[in-house]
Formats: C-alpha cells, sequence, structure tokens
C-alpha cells in the first residue's frame, strides 16, 4: 500500500528534481481524496440506481425537500479540504517560484522550433546539462512566438516569450543513467514543428564530470590544428564552410555572448548610450582620459586591463570604482572573445 | 422588441409591428405582452442591459489604457501634446449639446409634441454629423503627420505646422542633442527632471535645456513594473533580444547603477521616448470605436427622426425615442472619459 | 432546418389536426422569417447538432491521425501532415466551444423551452431573437470560410504573438475570418443572453416567483447574466487581435511595446466564465431530469439556485489560474487560486443534491436519465481533477498537458451529454413525436462507454508528460492514443445511432402526449407539439417539482394531472 502511495499509482514521471517530492505529495493527497469523493458519489448512485429503480406500483416516497444540517455539511467539509489543497499549491509554487541566489545560471532561448542553451562560458549547446545537487536557474527568453520549457521528470513549467525574460530553476536530484536523458519539451502551441521541439536534459552526477562536458563541448576543441589555424585566419568564412561543425561562432559572436551573460551589458551599452560605465560603440582605438593615469588608446591590452583590474585606469566622468574585477571569472579566449565584439562596433550604428 | 428596434433597426424592417394576431389592443402592443407598460419596461431592462454591454466592451478598452499608461507614463504625457484640444473641446461641446437637444426629444415624444420632437431629433442628427466632420479633420492631421498607430507611425512626416509645432521643435532638438551628446556626464533620473522643469518654461528653453543636458535623451528609466507590464521591447523589428528589458531582479544583481534601457525621459515638452506609437494605438482605436458608435447612434437618430416625421409616436407609445435616446446619452458619456482621459493629461 | 422544415412538418401532426406551431404556417419564410421562439430554437437546434458533426469530425480525424507515434519511431504519419493537424485541432476546438457548445444548451433548447416553463407567449424580444439567430449563422459561416482561406492553425485559444504573426499563410489568412466569426458569434451570445434576463424578469407571469420557477430557469438566467457580462470583453479582445494583425496596432506585440500576456488576460476574462456559460445552463437541465426521472421532489431547492448564481459570480474570477505559467505575479497566481478553490464548493454543493433527489425516488432509466447519470459519473470525474489543476504547484507540472485536455473534456462533454438527454427529454414537446427508447439508450450507453475510453487514458498521459497539441510523440504514449482514438470511434457511433433513432422518430414515431415523462413544470402542461401562442391563458402555478398529482394515464400514453391540489398522495 505505501509503496503504490508512494508511487502516485504510476502515475507521475521519474522523481528527478528536488520539487518532484512535493508536488508528487500533494498530487497524492488530492488523488486520494478525489478518489474517495468520486467511489462516494458514484457508489451511492449506483446503489440508488438499483434500490430505487423503477417497479411497477411503485412511487417515490415522498421525504424532506431540504436539510440544512445536510447542506452545510457538504459545504464545509468540502471547504475545508480545497483550503488545504490550496495551502499545499501555495507552499509547493512559492518553493517553484523563489529564485535560489547562489545558482548556476544558463540562458535558454527558444525559437520555432529548438531550443539553445548558453552556458557560463559563452558555449551554446542544444541540449541542457547539469550537474546533479546544484541548483539552476534558467533565464529565458524567445526569438519569435511563446513557448514554454518544460521537464516533466523535474516537474518545472514556464512559458517562454520575446520582450521579457521568464525564470525558472530547478536542482536535479538523480543523475540521468549514462545514454538516458530526461526529456526537454514545448508545451506551448508554436505552430508547425511544435511537437519536435524537444531535447535532451542531462544530469551529470558530478560537478566536475559537468565541466569536463562543458569543456568538451567547445567545438573550438574538435578541429584539427590546421583547422583551427583556417579559423583563426578567417572565422566567418571557415563556420560558413563548415556546417556540419555544430554550434561553432565567431569569436566576435561569443563576444557579444559573453557580454550579454556576464553582466556587461547592465553598464556598457553598445549603441551609443551612457550607462554606468562608458558605451563600447565606437570606443575601439579612441584615446581615453584618466584620473590616474596618462591619456591611453582603447587596444588589447586596455581592455584586457580594464576587465580584470579595473580600477587601474579610471576613465574621466565616471565613477571610479563602479566596475569589480573579473580575475579568476572569466578566460584569456573570453577577453579575446570581447575584444574582437568591441573591434566590429562602429560608431554610432548598432551592432547586429 | 423595441430594444431590437432601438438597436437594430434593420431587423424591423422584416416584420412590422409583430405578427398582428389581432388581439385588439393598442397597435403598438405586441402580443406576447400584456400591457404597454410591461412592454416599456421590458424595453428600459433590455436597452440597460444592452448599455451595460457597451460599457464592458469600452472597459476592456479603458483597462489597455490603464496598464500601458501606468508602465509607460512618459509616452502618454509626451504624445498628448500632438493632439488639439481645442478641437477636442469644441467636439465635447458638440455632444453635449446634442445630449441635451435628445434629452428634450424625449421630452417632447412623452408629451405628444410630434412636430417638436421631429425637430430636436434632427438637431441631435446634426450634432452628431458635427462631431464626425471635426473628427474628420482631426484624424486627417494626425494621418498627414504619420501620426499613427502601431508600424504606421512615423513622425518624420511631421513639421509641417498644424498647431503642433513646438511639439516638433522639441522633438528637433532632442534628436540634435542626441548626436551632440558626448562620451561625458553619467545621466541620471534627477537630472533629467531638472532639464524639464526648465524646459516646461517654454519652446525657447526647452531647446536650451536639451542642449545644455544632453543626458537629457538618455536618462534612464529603470523598469518599474513588476513581472507582466515589463515589456517595453525596442522599435525595430530586428533589433536583437538582448535589448528587451531585464526583470527586476536582474537589475538588483547589475553590479551598481541603473540598467542602460533606451526609454526616454519624461519631461513635459521634452525628447521624444520610445514607443510613442503606443498613445496613438490607444487613441486611434479608442476614438475609432466610440465614432463607429456615434454612426451607429446616427443611423438610429435619423430612423426616429423618420418614424416621428411619420407620426408613429404618441404620449402612450414614445419607447424608441426614450431608449435610443439612452444610447445616445451613453455614447456622449464614453467621450466625456475619453476627453480628459486623452487630450487633458497632466 | 430543413430536416424538419415543411416537408417535415406534415408528417409531424398528430393525428387530431390541431394547430400547432410547427403547422401555424408554411413555407420558407414563414420559418426564415419567423419570430417564434420555438421555430428559432429548432433552427438553432439544427444548425447547433450540425455543426457539432463537423466539430466532430475534426476531432476523429485528429484522433486518427494520432493513432501512431512519429516517423522517426517507425510509425508513418499516413494521413495528414502536421500543418493540417494544427487546423484539425483548432478547427474542433473553435467549432465546438464558440459554435456548439457555448449556444448549445441556452440558445437552441431554452430557445424553445424557457418561454413555456416559464408561462410566457414568447422570450421579451422576438426581433432580437431571430438577429441572433442569424448572427450565430454569419459568424459560423465566418468561421468555417476560413478553410476556404488556408485554415487557421493557432489553437482556440488564437494566443498572440502566434496569430498575430505567423499563423496560417499571408496576412489575412484564415485567422481573421475566425477570429471576426467569433466576434460575431459573441453577439449572437450576448443578444440571447440579454433577451432571456429581460424575459425571466419582466415577463414571469402572475403566481410565477422567482423561488418557483424550475431550476432550468435559475441555471440559465446565471448563464445569462455572465453571457452579458462577459461577452463584451471578448469582443474587444478579439477587435484588438484584428487590429493587431491587419492595421500593426501594437498592443500585445512585444516588438511594438505592447504586452503578449495582455492578450491572455482578455481573453481568459471572457474564456473562463464561458467554461460556465457552459456548464451552468446542462446544470439546471441536469435539476431537472434528475427530479422527473426519479419521480422526486428536488432536494435542496434554494441551495442549488443559489449556486448556480455563486458560480456565476466567482466565475468572473477565476481567469488568472489558466494562466500560472505564464509569468503573472506571483501574487495574482495565488489570489486565483484561491478563489478557484472556492468555485470548486458549489459545484460539490449540487452534485450531493442531486444524489440526494434520487434516495427514495423511482428511477426511470429513459434515456435522458441515462445522460444525466452519466453527467454525474463525468462531472464528477471533470470537478474533481479541476482540484489538481487549481494547485499552483502542480499545475506547473500538469498544465498544458492531457491532464487538462482530459480535465476540460469532462467538463465541456460533460455538458454534450446534458445536450443529448435534454434532446431526448424536449424531443417529444418539439416535435409532437416519441423516439424508440431502446436504441436511444443504447446510443446513451456507447457515448458513456465511449467518452471514457477516449478520455480516461489521457489523464495518465497527462501526469506523465505527454504534452497537448502534439502531431508526434514518443512511442512509450501510443498504447494510451490508441486506446483513446478507439473511444472516439465508438463515440461517433454512438452519434450516428443517435441520429438514426431521431431521423426514425420522425418518421415514424408514436405521437407524444403532452406529458410523457410526469414532469411538472409549466411547458408539459401544453399540447405536444405547442400551439402557435404557447397559453392562451397562463396556467396556474404550481411546484414544478411535485409529482404527487401527476398519475399515468394508459388512454393518453402519458401523465395527468389528478386534480390540482389533491392531498398527499397513498402509495398505489
Amino acid at each position: 500500500m505505501t509503496g503504490i502511495l508512494a508511487d502516485s499509482l504510476g502515475l507521475m514521471p521519474p522523481k528527478a528534481s528536488t520539487f518532484a517530492p512535493a508536488v508528487d505529495f500533494w498530487f497524492d493527497f488530492t488523488l486520494w481524496v478525489s478518489i474517495f469523493f468520486f467511489v462516494l458519489i458514484i457508489g451511492l448512485m449506483l446503489l440508488f440506481m438499483v434500490k430505487y429503480r423503477r417497479r411497477p406500483g411503485v412511487r417515490a416516497v415522498v421525504t424532506p425537500t431540504h436539510s440544512t444540517a445536510l447542506e452545510l455539511s457538504w459545504t464545509v467539509i468540502p471547504t475545508i479540504l480545497v483550503v488545504i489543497m490550496f495551502w499545499g499549491g501555495f507552499k509547493t509554487y512559492m518553493d517553484q517560484r523563489v529564485m535560489p541566489l547562489d545558482a548556476y545560471e544558463i540562458g535558454v532561448n527558444a525559437k520555432q522550433w529548438a531550443w539553445e542553451f548558453t552556458y557560463p562560458n559563452g558555449i551554446r549547446h542544444p541540449e541542457l546539462h547539469v550537474p546533479k545537487d546544484v541548483p539552476v536557474v534558467l533565464t529565458m527568453y524567445s526569438d519569435d512566438v511563446l513557448h514554454s520549457f518544460f521537464i516533466p521528470a523535474f516537474r518545472v513549467k514556464m512559458d517562454v516569450m520575446r520582450g521579457r525574460y521568464t525564470k525558472l530553476w530547478f536542482q536535479a536530484t538523480l543523475a540521468s543513467p549514462p545514454g538516458q536523458y530526461y526529456p526537454v519539451l514545448c508545451t506551448e502551441y508554436c505552430g508547425t514543428s511544435h511537437s519536435t521541439m524537444t531535447t535532451k536534459c542531462v544530469v551529470h552526477e558530478t560537478r566536475a564530470e559537468f565541466e569536463q562536458w562543458l569543456r568538451d563541448a567547445d567545438p573550438l576543441k574538435k578541429l584539427t590544428p590546421e583547422q583551427y589555424d583556417e579559423y583563426l585566419r578567417d572565422p566567418s568564412a571557415f563556420i560558413a564552410a563548415h556546417p556540419d561543425i555544430q554550434g561553432l561562432q565567431s569569436p566576435a559572436d561569443m563576444g557579444r555572448k559573453l557580454w550579454d551573460s556576464k553582466g556587461c551589458k547592465q553598464c556598457h551599452s553598445i549603441d551609443g548610450k551612457v550607462g554606468t560605465g562608458p558605451s563600447w560603440s565606437g570606443i575601439w582605438g579612441q584615446t581615453h582620459e584618466f584620473s590616474n593615469a596618462p591619456p591611453t588608446a582603447v587596444d588589447e591590452n586596455y581592455v584586457k586591463e580594464s576587465i580584470v583590474n579595473p580600477r587601474a585606469k579610471a576613465l574621466k566622468g565616471y565613477a571610479a570604482n563602479a566596475m569589480p574585477t573579473y580575475q579568476g571569472r572569466i578566460t584569456d579566449r573570453e577577453i579575446d572573445s570581447i575584444i574582437a565584439f568591441i573591434k566590429t562596433l562602429k560608431s554610432g550604428s548598432e551592432a547586429k | 422588441m423595441q430594444m431590437a428596434d432601438a438597436a437594430h433597426p434593420i431587423s424591423h424592417a422584416a416584420v412590422p409591428h409583430g405578427d398582428a394576431h389581432g388581439h385588439g389592443h393598442h397597435p403598438n402592443l405586441e402580443h406576447h405582452f400584456d400591457s404597454l407598460t410591461q412592454q416599456f419596461d421590458a424595453g428600459k431592462l433590455g436597452m440597460w442591459l444592452f448599455l451595460a454591454t457597451e460599457v464592458l466592451l469600452f472597459g476592456g478598452l479603458f483597462c489597455a489604457y490603464a496598464i500601458f499608461r501606468r508602465n509607460h507614463p512618459e509616452v502618454f504625457m509626451y504624445a498628448h501634446q500632438y493632439l488639439d484640444t481645442t478641437w477636442g473641446a469644441i467636439n465635447t461641446v458638440v455632444l453635449l449639446v446634442s445630449s441635451f437637444t435628445m434629452a428634450w426629444a424625449v421630452t417632447a415624444s412623452q408629451r405628444g409634441q410630434r412636430n417638436l420632437t421631429s425637430l430636436l431629433l434632427a438637431l441631435t442628427f446634426l450634432g452628431g454629423v458635427g462631431f464626425m466632420v471635426i473628427k474628420a479633420i482631426e484624424y486627417q492631421h494626425k494621418f498627414h503627420d504619420g501620426l499613427m498607430w502601431g508600424t504606421h507611425y512615423d513622425p518624420s512626416k511631421h513639421g509641417h505646422g498644424h498647431g503642433e509645432g513646438h511639439g516638433a521643435a522639441a522633438h528637433g532638438a532632442a534628436a540634435a542633442a542626441g548626436h551632440a551628446a558626448a562620451g561625458d556626464g553619467r545621466g541620471g533620473a534627477a537630472e533629467s527632471h531638472a532639464a524639464g522643469a526648465a524646459a516646461s518654461a517654454g519652446a525657447a528653453g526647452d531647446h536650451g535645456a536639451s542642449a545644455a543636458h544632453p543626458e537629457a535623451t538618455t536618462s534612464v528609466h529603470a523598469p518599474e513594473t513588476p513581472g507582466q507590464g515589463a515589456s517595453a521591447a525596442a522599435a525595430d523589428a530586428d533589433v536583437p533580444p538582448e535589448r528587451a528589458p531585464l526583470e527586476p531582479s536582474q537589475v538588483a544583481l547589475a553590479p551598481s547603477g541603473p540598467a542602460g534601457l533606451h526609454v526616454g525621459g519624461h519631461d513635459l515638452h521634452g525628447p521624444r521616448p520610445d514607443n510613442v506609437h503606443w498613445f496613438f494605438g490607444v487613441y486611434f482605436t479608442m476614438t475609432g470605436l466610440h465614432g463607429l458608435h456615434v454612426l451607429a447612434g446616427m443611423a438610429v437618430i435619423g430612423w426616429l427622426f423618420v418614424r416621428s416625421v411619420r407620426g408613429d409616436f404618441s404620449a402612450d407609445y414614445f419607447t424608441p425615442v426614450d431608449l435610443g435616446g439612452l444610447y445616445w446619452h451613453l455614447v456622449d458619456l464614453i467621450w466625456i472619459f475619453l476627453f480628459p482621459l486623452l487630450y487633458l493629461i497632466h | 432546418m430543413s430536416s424538419l422544415n415543411p416537408a417535415a412538418a406534415g408528417p409531424l401532426v398528430g393525428a387530431p389536426a390541431t394547430d400547432n406551431y410547427l403547422t401555424h404556417s408554411r413555407g420558407f419564410w414563414s420559418w426564415a422569417a419567423t419570430l417564434d421562439h420555438k421555430r428559432i430554437g429548432v433552427m438553432y437546434l439544427v444548425g447547433i447538432f450540425t455543426m457539432f458533426l463537423v466539430g466532430g469530425l475534426f476531432a476523429v480525424l485528429l484522433r486518427s491521425v494520432l493513432l501512431t507515434p512519429d516517423a522517426a519511431a517507425g510509425g508513418v504519419k499516413t494521413i495528414v501532415d502536421a500543418n493540417m493537424y494544427n487546423r484539425f485541432f483548432t478547427l474542433h476546438g473553435a467549432v465546438m466551444v464558440f459554435i456548439v457548445i457555448i449556444p448549445g444548451i441556452p440558445a437552441a433548447l431554452g430557445n424553445f423551452v424557457l418561454p413555456l416553463m416559464l408561462g410566457a407567449k414568447d422570450v421579451a424580444f422576438p426581433r432580437l431573437n431571430l438577429c441572433s439567430f442569424y448572427l450565430w449563422l454569419i459568424g459560423t459561416g465566418m468561421a468555417l470560410s476560413s478553410l476556404y482561406w488556408g485554415g487557421v492553425d493557432t489553437g482556440w485559444t488564437f494566443y498572440t504573438p502566434y496569430s498575430t504573426k505567423v499563423g496560417s499563410s499571408g496576412a489575412f489568412g484564415g485567422v481573421v475570418p475566425v477570429v471576426a466569426g467569433a466576434f460575431v458569434l459573441g453577439f449572437s451570445s450576448i443578444f440571447t443572453g440579454l433577451n432571456f434576463i429581460v424575459t425571466i424578469h419582466k415577463l414571469r407571469p402572475p403566481g410565477m416567483t422567482w423561488f418557483r420557477m424550475p431550476l432550468f430557469l435559475w441555471g440559465t438566467y446565471a448563464t445569462a447574466v455572465i453571457q452579458v457580462l462577459a461577452t463584451p470583453v471578448l469582443g474587444i479582445t478579439l477587435l484588438l487581435l484584428l487590429a493587431e494583425r491587419l492595421l500593426g496596432i501594437g498592443f500585445f506585440d512585444s516588438e511594438l511595446g505592447g504586452d503578449p500576456v495582455l492578450f491572455q488576460h482578455f481573453f481568459w476574462f471572457y474564456s473562463h466564465p464561458a467554461v460556465y456559460i457552459m456548464i451552468l445552463p446542462a446544470m439546471g437541465v441536469m435539476s431537472e431530469l434528475i427530479s422527473v426521472f426519479s419521480h422526486k421532489h428536488i432536494f435542496g431547492y434554494k441551495f442549488i439556485a443559489f449556486s448556480s448564481v455563486a458560480i456565476a459570480i466567482l466565475g468572473f474570477l477565476v481567469w488568472g489560474h489558466h494562466m500560472f505559467t505564464s509569468g503573472q505575479s506571483e501574487l495574482l497566481g495565488v489570489i486565483f487560486s484561491a478563489i478557484t478553490f472556492s468555485i470548486a464548493i458549489p459545484s460539490a454543493v449540487k452534485m450531493f443534491n442531486w444524489l440526494t433527489t434520487l434516495y427514495k425516488g423511482s428511477i426511470d432509466f429513459k434515456a435522458p436519465m441515462c445522460y444525466a447519470l452519466s453527467f454525474m459519473w463525468i462531472f464528477g470525474i471533470g470537478g474533481l481533477t479541476g482540484l489538481f489543476l487549481g494547485m499552483m504547484g502542480l499545475d506547473q507540472h500538469l498544465h498544458d498537458t492531457y491532464f487538462v485536455v482530459a480535465h476540460f473534456h469532462y467538463v465541456m462533454a460533460g455538458t454534450i451529454f446534458v445536450f443529448f438527454g435534454a434532446i431526448h427529454y424536449w424531443w417529444p414537446k418539439m416535435t409532437g413525436r416519441m423516439y424508440d427508447e431502446g436504441s436511444a439508450v443504447l446510443a446513451s450507453i456507447l457515448m458513456f462507454i465511449g467518452f471514457n475510453l477516449t478520455f480516461f487514458v489521457q489523464f495518465m498521459m497527462g501526469t506523465r508528460g505527454m504534452p497537448r497539441r502534439y502531431y508526434e510523440y514518443r512511442p512509450e504514449f501510443q498504447m494510451g492514443h490508441v486506446i483513446s482514438s478507439i473511444g472516439s470511434y465508438v463515440m461517433l457511433a454512438a452519434v450516428l445511432l443517435l441520429i438514426y433513432t431521431m431521423i426514425r422518430s420522425l418518421r415514424s414515431g408514436r405521437p407524444a402526449p403532452a406529458n410523457p415523462w410526469g414532469a411538472g413544470s409549466m411547458e408539459w402542461q401544453c399540447a405536444s407539439p405547442p400551439p402557435h401562442d404557447n397559453f392562451k391563458t397562463p396556467p396556474p402555478v404550481v411546484d414544478a417539482y411535485d409529482y404527487e398529482s401527476l398519475e399515468w394515464d394508459e388512454r393518453v400514453g402519458g401523465y395527468v394531472h389528478r386534480g390540482r391540489r389533491g392531498g398527499p398522495a397513498a402509495a398505489h
């Protein structure tokens, strides 16, 4: 009995996140309450159908047509039960909606009809990989119509739309066995291939295993040394010539992703608007004046220094200590990508 | 039945005066009513219910107005300046006068004053015509200046005068200031408010203020809306999604300072905020739907006029005039709300 | 219209050539321009039933498509491609919701029955009533014309931005005619509701007090209030959607600063109350059927009456429970969830009252009663599974899966069951003919089995994570889909049997007595079919649920009064 009870009569998918036990508990609670009332109502109905079926010469018995006590009891008892259900739903919902602050963040992009996940190192990948027992926050947006992100095994779902970020979090508790995965589904109708807008969610047993996957997911690792040289000479041409290598992107594209995901965009615009920090638009090659250093042209070294040691040079007109250091939070290749991105930002024009 | 007559003059034509089963009652008493009073009461209740549906129809639009104005007050503050308050006020007076003549027509028909009723109905009809003509003039100005909705909003067509010159000047100045903006200065909401205060001195001051404080054009507007309203995405179709607004929580997580969004300042005569087309979307939808209702009301009044001239109404039977009057008052009433909400924003 | 029209009217006249509403006047125009609520009701019924078949055809087609999982898993999708499948479920939903179920009971049966039950000669505004019918016809025509324009594939909910940006081909596509059609249908619904409210307020004969009205009238009244108060919001929503698609006005378009979620709020502000537009009249009919066929006074009259009103009011305040995963604020979600649970109470109250009515009754398993008892089962499941979806935390998992699909079919098809029950119940009154009980009961049992086969398994697929509106699916779900599709074929057979029963009744059914079921409400006191004017003088108002004075009379083949104020009946 407890086995069946704990398993929701086998109706639910595997429990693979921290939400699953609570959601399933309330599912079971509601299920058994429902079964009780259904059996009560239908059982009585069937009993009456047999016992009081019409028989010749037997008329219906005149019984009272009203009973306040009965009416009140079948108003009050269900009321108490639904209050309990509401409380259960409320509690699990708030757990699902309050994002943890120390979570691992992954960007999700939905478009007709594919998912794409952007990891903190700028890698874009069509599959979702997460480490076990680590809270993960997904920040999601859509390129086009509404989509909805759903992982049944985690009991999470959230709509994804254009023009607004939506968030969702979970903490996986059950690593997916080798070669297997949890399905990721789109549940908001989005057109022709809505039903094939699915992908895999792989839960890695350890953080190290996940990090290893993430490093290996870098498509540049798949290139031969000759190919890599070719790529460095002209990234765009190389990408165009090798459509079979998934996920390749030019350094500038990756820089743009990093600008988006690493928080640069909070202060540095790319269209000339003045923010907490200077806009990157048209900045390349300009000479900057500092309150604590001689004027310097914006070049590779200056950009790198500004990222890892932002207080070395305080740009005039901006707060000297507004920017935190990115030392240790960014790799050299990522810095190179950002430099490549800044180079593409011509004065006054918007980067595409 | 009268209800049907009033709201749907066409359906009347099919079968005049019920099925005429010859109950020997008053000729205007439908066969399924016991008395004229019952018939009148039913008609009146029906009309009030119909008016309730009309209020709810517009209620949806008023809700949309409220939501967007709460989320983008600067758009409304800025764009309403393009509306011509004079024409709007004249139109309000025209409608109020027509409401008065309608009310008088109802009284006259109750007293059986047939000629007076016809005259007053004709005047009411003319009021409707006047309103629509003025509305057409206003619309034509907007079309001419490219002050339209959504993707059709193209104020670059603007700048031909039409009494909205100072708006154009402010816009021009703002654009110029935007180009002149050097990478200097830390934009701040407080400063942009100061610029706005200076600007309220007049158009000339506006130029000066904008030029002196270029950061006014780039002042930031951190989305203060919780959750759903915060969708001030870019105006161009091809803007990448990175430029979509952030959730408040993300703003809070930013290292420091406000998020650099492109929603502009909101001084009264100041620079053009983004998504101004919004206001005109609201404006055209609300006044357009109202205009359709005025036209429907005019059709009803025209039909009442014909019946009145024909001598259908008397001191015992004036239900259609009464119900038509109710409808016309509702049309007026909606305008009484639209006028301040669209023209008189402060 | 055709099957009952002049040609059919002839043989329908019973042996005594009395004047009734069918024979009162003849010819096409006597129907097309009629102001008689009974004829308008019959025209609605024919139209709505025809559209039910159209909507059902789409359902059977889409269930057939779902027999095989997907090409990759070895199955072959032979029937149609994904685009066509998307058009099937969209039209199935749009037709069933806007064209069939919403007007089903109120416009077709309500029109026929309401004035008779009330003791009135007609509805308050007969011309408006005819106008409603033509609006229904025009709206239906517009919606169907979308097939010509390339079909519509947005789903019946028309969510933006899909419906304004993509959806079907071209700027016009099939979306515009369907949305415009739904707008017109909305006004048809508003005018019907308005007519009923005024009729109930102003045309009650002396003695017919509010608490003497049969419960069907209470259900219809509560429905009418929702129709009048909610439908205008749908009207404006659809207008804005059209303005968005055709003119690019930018209300719902995030690229123009609009808010796609705003559309969902507007849409559900109508469409959730619309669920109660669908279910309340069915609950009203239920009260009649349960009482009449157990020959027993309805239990808890006032609680049933007020629970209808409570549902109507609360129904306006729960629309956000369709949007627990849409990114609406958490606070809103909590409020909506709380009110959603409160609406479960009046529904439970009704169920228990019906159950108590059966107690010590004399239950007669005629076809209408079979449908009514089926409703207890079906709505029981539909209502209880609503609890799962009202729990916010659980809805995160279940939203937009087959669990939801099964849930709302158990609710809405509950209405269809009652609709069929009501057709059988009032059939003798409408046509003056009895139908064959045997085949009618068989059809109802088949329908019950087919329905449960189709949808019960969908709950299990939903909890396992089968999303709705999927053309292809993972092979693990195939068994469920096959069972579901077989169920739909059983239902198809049941509907065909029902049609056969009805056609046979029209051709050769035995003439119906005035009161074949022993019902106490007023419509059974006039002849079958009723005369053109319903009542020359309104009959005295009695307790509609007092069966003690009714007695079977073999000569008439129906029930007759034993003298109106007869004492308490001793058991025979």
